[in-house]
């Protein structure tokens, strides 16, 4: 019995990897626009750094090569963290603008099982549309990784995947309670993360308030400990807090936000919010 | 699988005084004048019905009459405010995952992602039905044969679909899924004639063949004559009718006999070509 739900709730989890899958397919067009955008902005973090010596910075003053590669790793981390957080976020948004919110919210499975299937398929994408971007940054810049532990960088990464996803389902519930601003709420979200978490800065030059909102995101956290492991070679004992930090995060964000999702969906069903024009 | 004697009197919906009000009581404010005051819609108003298993039950109803309200508690979208509903003896609130497993629903707009093609749209059907594996794609060429449909729309994206053809799909994805109790809102609203008989005769067999339970809504007064063994007659959220159609007919649509409209239009005070022509406007 416990055998055939669990095959039957494995079977939609493929489900939603595969209609992804399909999706991204169909709006290939669409896709290519976004990545050579995404590739263009890290393009352009990459020469601001290479540009800071013309603009009075003498190579003495600062380790230039060390800034660009920090502008970098942020930049193509936040390329990856966003494009994975908007996919989940944007899931409901998605199937309401497509109109088949009430089909899938209809289906006989766990909501678990749909959220977690979105969530794979975002994985996927977003690693894969990452490592290209990767990829023409290694062609393009030199970049000094000699000190690099990948090893301590994976952990960090794949650590951070869990309150990611976290964050994600939390930011996908905005749109269910009300599906007029619930988007645009959703990418004010995401704009405060890209403030918080010290994408392009260290949090310690946030004033008082923000720095402690930084300290609270698990992107914070994912940035220095990824930064660490490519800049200075951080072993991966030596992220261990790291990932420890984000683990116990994504323990408490993923239950969290999949309750809260619930919670939402039983108010959407009794306020008559699922329907495509809310 | 033929429907057996036996199952033909067991109720496959029994829904039991419910009501539904869509919005919540807001009056104007002196400092947010620019509110609106809102009165809550009374959607259904203590609806209480039986549909009885095997057996194919129209609702008729103008549009704001209700249906699709009712629809969606039974789907499993809404939540009643009051009242109960059960669908095979599971409760639609208490029950949902177990409701789920029996029923699927065509709507009046097929739902569909339009860039992907009928049948990558009808895979996650069936995967999210606990299908989708071998045999999948000839079982839907089959169906969608017997609809009428010409085989090379099968990886189109549906956005080129006619409106007609998108629906079709539809009916063919909720009948892929074999649910026990389908529900159609409106299944045939913008078909034209030929595949509006070909939907008709689908069902019918469907019903037939599979001992599936129908609660159809419809506009077409013809359709329910045709198709259905029982007709509710509803409006502004109450039954106001039920029966047969040659009960409907004998009972409301005057001393002289008529049709199902002439009934509808005696009960409700109104014709739905009216109701098309106010949807139209």
């Amino acid at each position: 019995m416990i055998g055939n739900s669990l095959r039957w709730e494995l079977n939609a989890f493929a489900g939603f990897i595969e209609r992804q899958k399909n999706l991204y397919r169909r709006y290939w067009a669409w896709e290519a626009v976004w990545l050579l955008y995404n590739l263009v902005s890290v393009l352009s973090i990459g020469y601001l750094a290479s540009g800071l010596s013309s603009l009075g910075l003498e190579p003495g003053q600062t380790n230039l090569q060390q800034a660009q590669l920090y502008l970098l790793v942020g930049a193509l981390l936040w390329t990856y963290l966003s494009m994975v957080f908007f996919e989940i976020a944007f899931a409901i948004t998605w199937e309401r603008w497509e109109g088949t919110i009430e089909y899938t919210f209809m289906a006989p499975i766990r909501r678990l099982t749909h959220l977690l299937g979105m969530c794979a398929a975002s994985l996927i994408y977003g690693i894969a549309r990452a490592a290209l971007i990767g990829l023409a940054l290694v062609f393009l810049f030199k970049l000094d990784l000699s000190h690099a532990n990948y090893w301590a960088a994976l952990a960090i990464f794949a650590a951070a995947t869990l309150p990611l996803l976290g964050l994600g389902i939390f930011t996908s519930i905005l749109p269910l309670l009300s599906p007029e601003k619930g988007e645009q709420m959703a990418f004010a979200v995401q704009g405060v993360l890209l403030l918080i978490s010290g994408v392009y800065y260290p949090i310690t030059v946030l004033p008082g308030p923000l720095h402690i909102a930084g300290i609270l995101s698990p992107l914070t956290y994912t940035l220095d400990g990824v930064r660490e492991a490519l800049l200075h070679g951080l072993s991966v004992g030596g992220a261990l807090p790291d990932v420890g930090i984000l683990l116990a995060m994504g323990i408490v964000l993923v239950p969290a936000s999949v309750w809260c999702f619930g919670r939402a969906e039983v108010r959407a069903k009794r306020l008559g919010l699922l329907k495509r024009s809310g | 699988m033929a429907i057996r004697v036996s199952e033909l009197n067991t109720a496959a919906v029994e829904v039991d005084s419910i009501s539904k009000r869509f919005g919540e009581l807001r009056r104007a404010h002196r400092l947010t004048p620019w509110r609106k005051a809102k009165t809550p819609k009374l959607a259904l108003d203590h609806v209480s019905l039986r549909v009885d298993t095997g057996r194919i039950t129209g609702i008729l109803g103008a549009n704001g009459s209700g249906k699709s309200t009712l629809i969606r508690i039974l789907a499993t979208l809404l939540t009643p405010d009051a009242g109960t509903a059960l669908v095979f003896g599971h409760d639609v609130v208490t029950g949902a995952a177990e409701v789920r497993r029996h029923i699927n629903r065509v709507s009046v707009e097929a739902s569909f992602f339009k860039e992907m093609s009928p049948w990558e749209n009808m895979l996650y059907a069936a995967r999210l039905y606990g299908s989708g594996g071998a045999g999948t794609r000839g079982r839907v060429e089959a169906m969608l044969e017997r609809l009428g449909l010409p085989l090379d729309t099968l990886d189109k994206p549906m956005k080129q679909l006619s409106r007609g053809q998108q629906q079709k799909v539809a009916i063919a994805r909720s009948f892929l899924t074999s649910p026990s109790l389908l529900l159609m809102d409106e299944p045939t609203t913008g078909l034209d004639p030929r595949s509006k008989r070909e939907v008709q005769d689908l069902v019918t067999s469907i019903r037939r063949e599979r001992a599936a339970t129908v609660l159809l809504c419809t506009h077409d007064l013809q359709e329910a004559e045709v198709l259905c063994d029982r007709v509710l007659v509803i409006d502004h959220g109450r039954v106001l009718a039920e029966g047969t159609p040659v009960e409907l007919i004998r009972a409301h649509a005057g001393p002289d006999g008529g049709s199902l409209e002439d009934a509808f239009m005696r009960l409700t005070g109104k014709r739905l070509e009216e109701d098309e022509e106010e949807k139209e406007e």
